[in-house]
This record gives structure tokens, sequence and C-alpha cells, in this order.
């Protein structure tokens, strides 16, 4: 392998670069998933995102991620253009997401069910538009872009016993890797950090990062005492237990090994975008999916899935490298996964599957469709706080 | 030949189990000197390098992942039997 591999993109008006050159048609709220359905079926290389959000919710926090959350994946560097479905009385509005959609540096068309005279109306002309907006990002090409351009989150769902042995520890080999070559790395997760706060906060650059990494790790805790009472225990599950691992602190740094051991420098909120580069938190959930669409938000153009059991689930606007933790999940699987983290066990060492991961990811970048983008398997929804009103 | 267990951090203390370890087995792994399996050890679960003491810290990822309850002779299974919370 080549030190550093050239890497290539879509350069955007704000500097970053997409590793993608999506059309993204979304709805602001849920109301309207079937124009946004039916725009997907008259243009299906649109990647369309129906959602279960939009309104219905009012409590600070919650705004304030709806608001994040959806003007972040129109601002995603990895879409060249978007559609913007809106009905109109919803709580995320067109008219109230405007002002973070200023400066957007790229094509945008936005469409109103109740201005434009129903929802098929709104349909054929989101259709025409989307045909343009396809003619105009075919027209566009693709640069070089460094490494220090690149933004890569990591997950990890359906874990098992060997996730944090092989799977894991790959990805964090990868991970020191990309933080070495001036990469952004981010990984969350927060009550998968349960017991490991003393050692993340011994990694933070600075007193900072440190406070909030411990203050991120207790809150999660306590909230996970609060809403399960007794059964917090079972964070470290009998089935943990089967799998061989003792303690909590054992089960989390399985987790928190696929961010390497670099320094962290930054935690940023739940769809926040870092303001630095190298090792990032994100104070986001475990749940695979609201965690993903944190991770998108925030603006990475790419992630690594670890599993064990098997998740085929991507995410509709950013590649996702699967990565299996052992051979009986990869060829069980092959059609959904990208990588066998299990040849570690059979003699293969870290350093070749290292290597493997880092040449797989070169392709990805520069092009090739990882399994969740071929199989068409992305999901888009995102965490909420508070109960519908 | 895979090796049957794997050390994830130099620094570590216990080893994982990539199969099933059966008891007085042999295990060679690395470049090091081969350690004999005290008792048998399921997959994916820890074996103590070196002899370790009541209250020894256990190292893996090369970070604390608990305390030893008891002693626990090299080559034995680690887990709850006899091994606790880091803190405890």
């Amino acid at each position: 392998m080549v030190d550093t591999p050239a890497i290539n993109g879509y350069r955007r008006y704000d500097g970053r670069f997409g590793i993608r050159n999506h059309l993204l048609v979304i709805p602001t709220v849920s109301c309207v998933n079937g124009v946004v359905n039916r725009i997907g079926r008259a243009v299906p290389e649109a990647v369309c995102v129906p959602h279960a959000h939009g309104c219905g919710r009012g409590g600070s926090r919650d705004l304030t991620i709806l608001f994040r959350v959806l003007s972040g994946l129109v601002r995603h560097p990895n879409v060249g253009a978007a559609v913007l479905v809106g009905l109109g009385c919803e709580v995320s509005n067109t008219k109230a997401l405007a002002h973070l959609l200023e400066d957007l540096g790229k094509p945008l068309t936005v469409l109103n069910v109740q201005e434009e005279g129903g929802s098929l109306k709104t349909a054929e002309k989101a259709v025409a538009a989307a045909r343009e907006h396809l003619a105009d990002l075919a027209r566009m090409e693709r640069v070089p872009m460094g490494w220090e351009d690149l933004f890569l989150s990591i997950e990890c769902g359906g874990s098992d016993a060997m996730s944090g042995v092989t799977a894991n520890v790959a990805i964090g080999a990868v991970a020191d890797w990309l933080v070495g070559h001036g990469a952004t790395v981010m990984f969350g997760e927060n009550t998968e950090m349960i017991g490991t706060a003393h050692v993340l906060a011994r990694r933070a650059v600075n007193e900072e990062v440190a406070r909030r990494i411990t203050e991120m790790v207790d809150r999660a805790e306590s909230l996970t005492r609060e809403i399960m009472g007794d059964l917090a225990s079972f964070v470290i599950s009998p089935g943990n237990m089967d799998g061989g691992m003792t303690t909590i602190a054992e089960k989390s740094m399985g987790c928190i090994v696929k961010g390497g051991t670099g320094p962290i420098v930054e935690v940023v909120d739940y769809g926040e975008t870092p303001t630095k580069k190298g090792l990032i938190l994100q104070d986001g959930p475990g749940y695979d999916a609201d965690s993903m669409a944190g991770f998108a938000a925030s603006g990475s153009q790419l992630m690594f899935f670890s599993t064990g059991r098997g998740t085929p689930a991507g995410f509709p606007t950013v590649p996702v490298i699967k990565v299996a933790s052992n051979s009986r999940l990869y060829r069980a699987m092959e059609d959904d996964m990208d990588i066998n983290a299990g040849v570690l066990v059979e003699g293969v060492s870290l350093e070749t599957l290292r290597d493997d991961m880092i040449e797989f990811m070169v392709r990805t970048i520069n092009g090739r469709a990882t399994k969740p983008e071929a199989n068409d398997m992305g999901l888009f929804t995102f965490m909420t706080v508070h109960p519908p009103f | 030949m895979a090796d049957p267990i794997l050390v994830i951090h130099e620094k570590d203390n216990v080893a994982v189990a990539l199969r099933d370890i059966e008891a007085g087995e042999e295990i060679r792994f690395g470049n090091g000197p081969s350690i004999t399996a005290f008792e048998s050890i399921p997959a994916s679960h820890k074996i103590a390098l070196r002899d370790l003491a009541q209250g020894e810290k256990v190292i893996k990822y090369g970070e604390i992942v608990g305390t030893t309850t008891m002693p626990v002779k090299k080559g034995s299974w680690v887990h709850g039997h006899n091994m606790g919370a880091a803190d405890g």
C-alpha cells in the first residue's frame, strides 16, 4: 500500500468535499412523505428520505435537533443539489428552515404542498426540478482531495462477543491511521461509553474536553438508570456475560476501541459539526439509526459500521462500510457485508487487515458503492427527547 | 496456523480465546513462550497470561477493565467467578 493513497471528491462551495454527488429529496414533515415517495418513483436516481418528524414536538432540545438534522442533511457535502418538500403549517416549515440554508452554494428547490395546489401538483413540479438538478450534477467532476478533507464516523450495532475483539480493534487501527494522516474521525453512542469515562477523559487534549466527556458519560449512565431502573444492570447482559465480558468497563472498552488510541480533540453535540480536525466524540445515543443520522448531520462523508449479529442498514446519502466481526456472519450475509474482520482469528495479522480496510476505504471514497449503497439499504430517522404532544 | 488466543494490547495481562481451548492445552501465540491452559476456556473469554494476585487489576485493551477477587494462576479462565468491577 502506498503511504498516502490518492482520493478524490466533489469540491463544494463551503470548501468541504463530497465523496458522492447526490440529489437529495427530503420532506420537512412526515405529512408529505407520499409526495417524496412519488418523486422517488418518477426519478429513481434521486435519494429520497421520507421520515417521521417535523411537527408535534416543541421542547427546545427537540427543536434544536430537528432543525440541525434537516438542515445538516441538505448542507451535507455528499449532496450536490436538493429538493425540499414542505407542507406549510409544520414546525420545521421551509420559512423557519430558510436561515439555516443561507449561503448553501448548491441548487435547492423548495416547494410547499399548501402553496402549490396539493400533493400531485407539488410532485409534478418537484419531478421536473429533480430532473434538471440531476442533469447539472452529471456535469460535475471529481477533483483530488486531501485526507484532511475526510470526515469519517464509526458506528457499531448488532454486536457480538467478537465485535470488540476483531471488527472494532481493526477499525480502531484504521482510525489511528486516518488521524495520523490528518483526517477527522468521530464516534458516539454515549451509553456504550459507560464505565470508561476516565479512559476517554485521560485522552482529552484539555480540561474542558475532559469535563465534557465525563459529563456526557455520567449523564448517559444516570439516564440509563432512570429509564431502566433495576434493569439498568442489564446494560451488561447475560448474553454479554456468556460472550466472555465480565464488567461494564470491559464491554465499553470493546466499543470505544473502534475510535483508536488518538487524543480526543473535541466533544460535539448530536448532529453538530466539529470545529477541529482529529478524533471527535459525538454526544449521541447508542441506537444505530439515530446515531448515524447524527453523524451525517455533522457532515461525515463516510462511515464504518461493525456488526457481529448482522445489521444490513446504511445511510441514504453516506456510504457505510459494513464490517463483520466473524467469518460465519460474513459468509451468511455476504450480500450485506463489505469486510470480514473474522479473518483476524484465522491467522491474518491486524496490519494486513488494516491495510486491506484502508484500500477498501480508498475505493469507496473514490466512488465504488458499499453493500448498503448497492442494496439501497439507507435508513433515515433521528433522535428525539420528548414524546409528541 | 492461526494463534488460538489474541493479546489485544501489549500491556494486557489477559488474552482473548479465539476458539474453545481445552484444559492442559499448550498455547503457542505470537513470538513469545507458550502457556498451558489451566482449565478449559470458552471462545471469546479471557485467559490469564501470568499469575495474578488477589486484588490485582485486570488489563485488557491496555486499560483496567476489572479487579481479581482471588489469586488467579497463569493459564486460568478469567471471568465473574474470579474477577469483579474495575473499582471494586
